[in-house]
């Protein structure tokens, strides 16, 4: 499994979201460019797994957010670690809209 | 022999377990199933709590901070800990403290004064880097890591695999094959995850998925000579006697979550009816539950003879080995029969089984598979000279 997500993105829309099995894992949404705005997970305890995370992003997104895509993980706690540590390994900092990870305790990772 | 309980252990025991039931559960039933962390807020509360029972730093010895307890009671608190979904791994979410990194205390004073105090005062957190990708059993003969002399310091190239921690961490205990093959061959270093040339490659995800292991790459990371923990060459004979001692509770810790299987199994038991009478009432469901019950006192039986001989300052390599040998092979097989009582709600996240059912099998790989602790009792049974 590849470190970073490489999957296309899809459009945030109600069609798209309401296609998405209720899977646990974990997901990102991005602007129109890609840029990734937030990394988040669907865990054990969410009602609707990653169709219902991604219909809670659909009814508030973070501001610029147009694409998503998702990963069905069961490791779905430490693979949203290894993305944002990814991430801010490659941008120097978390993406804009993970404002609920405190980044001095996410650990330092260098993938290559 | 009277294995009754001391008043203060009972005591101890029944101050735990309703730690367990009033703190620690009210709190995991809002957490992800998977969680193994509390809320800061939480977490500083419950340390001040366990500070306040004196019972923080369980596995620190007591001339640096930790509490005066033998190993058996250190074992029965094990025990209680363990009790809750997240029990196995991160028993109380690590509210009770405790110094994984027993090496450390083997350590200078200035080395102390670097590493070892941060640590214990919860500033500076600390990894274990001994396991290569060329194994990790048998890591007199597997570690290729190699450390060469360069004036003041030494020069690490290599990689190490299955490490907890390391990306977390501010300090780490890395071996390195500083001579020839063997033991003898081995030293330990301490280094600082800051240094140039030491870098965390990449996550392994595991059954575990409250924590994932680390691929460590080594790239010219030099260490000063003075970061040597213990002697050039004697990287295996640090704290051995810390070490099996800390098989033990590492043991206790799997009846932890066998005893809460059961408990679970036995009440589910009476309340579920299939075909007009409770699952109780069925001569295939009593015999698991007796099967059960019969393991879990084998376990505390073993675990309790090894600890008492700990505690008496008799030989218990054997004793450890069978302890943690038995513990992780019987404790699965308990939660195992107590997901087959509970049928498909044994598999669902909304119960703590599956987690445990997880986490439990990966014990009879950690610290030492069944395989090498059944090769550390032949040799004791057999004699020294088998290899």
């Amino acid at each position: 499994m590849a470190v970073r997500m490489d999957k296309t993105w899809t459009t945030l829309n109600v069609e798209t979201v309401g296609k998405l099995a209720a899977h646990l894992g974990v997901y990102q949404l991005a602007n129109d460019e890609g840029e990734i705005l937030f990394i988040g997970m669907a865990g054990g305890r969410t009602l609707f797994g990653l169709k219902g995370e991604l219909q809670k992003a659909l009814a508030e997104p973070p501001p610029g957010a147009t694409q998503f895509r998702v990963e069905v993980n069961m490791a779905y706690r430490t693979r949203r670690l290894e993305l944002l540590q990814a991430y801010v390994h490659d941008h120097g900092g978390l993406p804009a809209a993970n404002t609920d990870i405190d980044e001095s305790s996410l650990g330092r990772l260098r993938p290559s | 022999m009277d294995l009754s309980l001391t008043e203060e252990q009972q005591l101890i025991v029944d101050m735990v377990r309703r730690f367990v039931r009033e703190e620690i559960l009210p709190l995991e039933a809002n957490l992800d199933p998977d969680a193994d962390e509390l809320a800061p807020e939480d977490y500083e509360r419950l340390v001040a709590m366990i500070k306040d029972m004196g019972l923080y730093g369980l596995d620190t010895p007591p001339e640096y901070g930790g509490p005066e307890i033998d190993l058996v009671t250190r074992c029965l608190i094990a025990i209680e800990c363990g009790q809750h979904r997240a029990g196995l791994y991160a028993p109380c979410y690590y509210v009770f403290g405790g110094a994984r990194q027993a090496q450390l205390f083997e350590a200078t004073e200035e080395q102390k004064e670097k590493y070892l105090h941060p640590m214990l005062r919860g500033e500076k957190k600390f990894f274990f880097g001994l396991s290569e990708p060329s194994g990790g059993s048998d890591p007199a003969r597997a570690i290729q890591t190699r450390a060469v002399r360069d004036g003041d310091d030494w020069v690490l190239n290599g990689t190490k695999l299955w490490i907890s921690g390391a990306d977390r961490a501010d300090f780490g205990l890395l071996f390195a094959r500083t001579g020839g093959p063997g033991r003898a061959g081995v030293t330990a270093f301490i280094i600082e995850t800051e240094w140039e040339g030491f870098n965390v490659r990449r996550a392994v995800h595991t059954l575990r998925s409250a924590k994932y292991a680390t691929e460590i790459e080594l790239n010219d990371l030099r260490v000063p000579h003075d970061n040597i923990l213990g002697e050039e060459g004697g990287g295996f004979a640090i704290a051995n006697d810390r070490l099996m001692r800390q098989r033990i509770p590492y043991a206790a810790e799997c009846i932890g979550i066998a005893i809460k299987a059961n408990e679970m199994a036995v009440e589910y038991s009476k309340v579920r009816e299939t075909f007009g009478a409770p699952l109780s009432q069925r001569q295939g469901i009593q015999w698991m539950l007796v099967e059960n019950e019969i393991e879990i006192r084998a376990m505390k039986w073993l675990v309790f003879d090894a600890a008492c001989k700990a505690d008496r300052g008799d030989p218990f390599r054997m004793e450890s080995a069978i302890a943690k040998l038995q513990c992780s092979e019987l404790a699965g097989k308990v939660v195992d029969r107590s997901m087959q009582i509970h049928g498909g709600l044994g598999v669902a996240k909304d119960l703590p089984l599956e987690r445990w059912y997880r986490e439990i099998r990966i014990r009879r790989i950690g610290e030492g598979p069944s395989e090498v602790q059944k090769h550390v009792i032949a040799r004791d049974i057999l004699g020294a000279g088998l290899r």
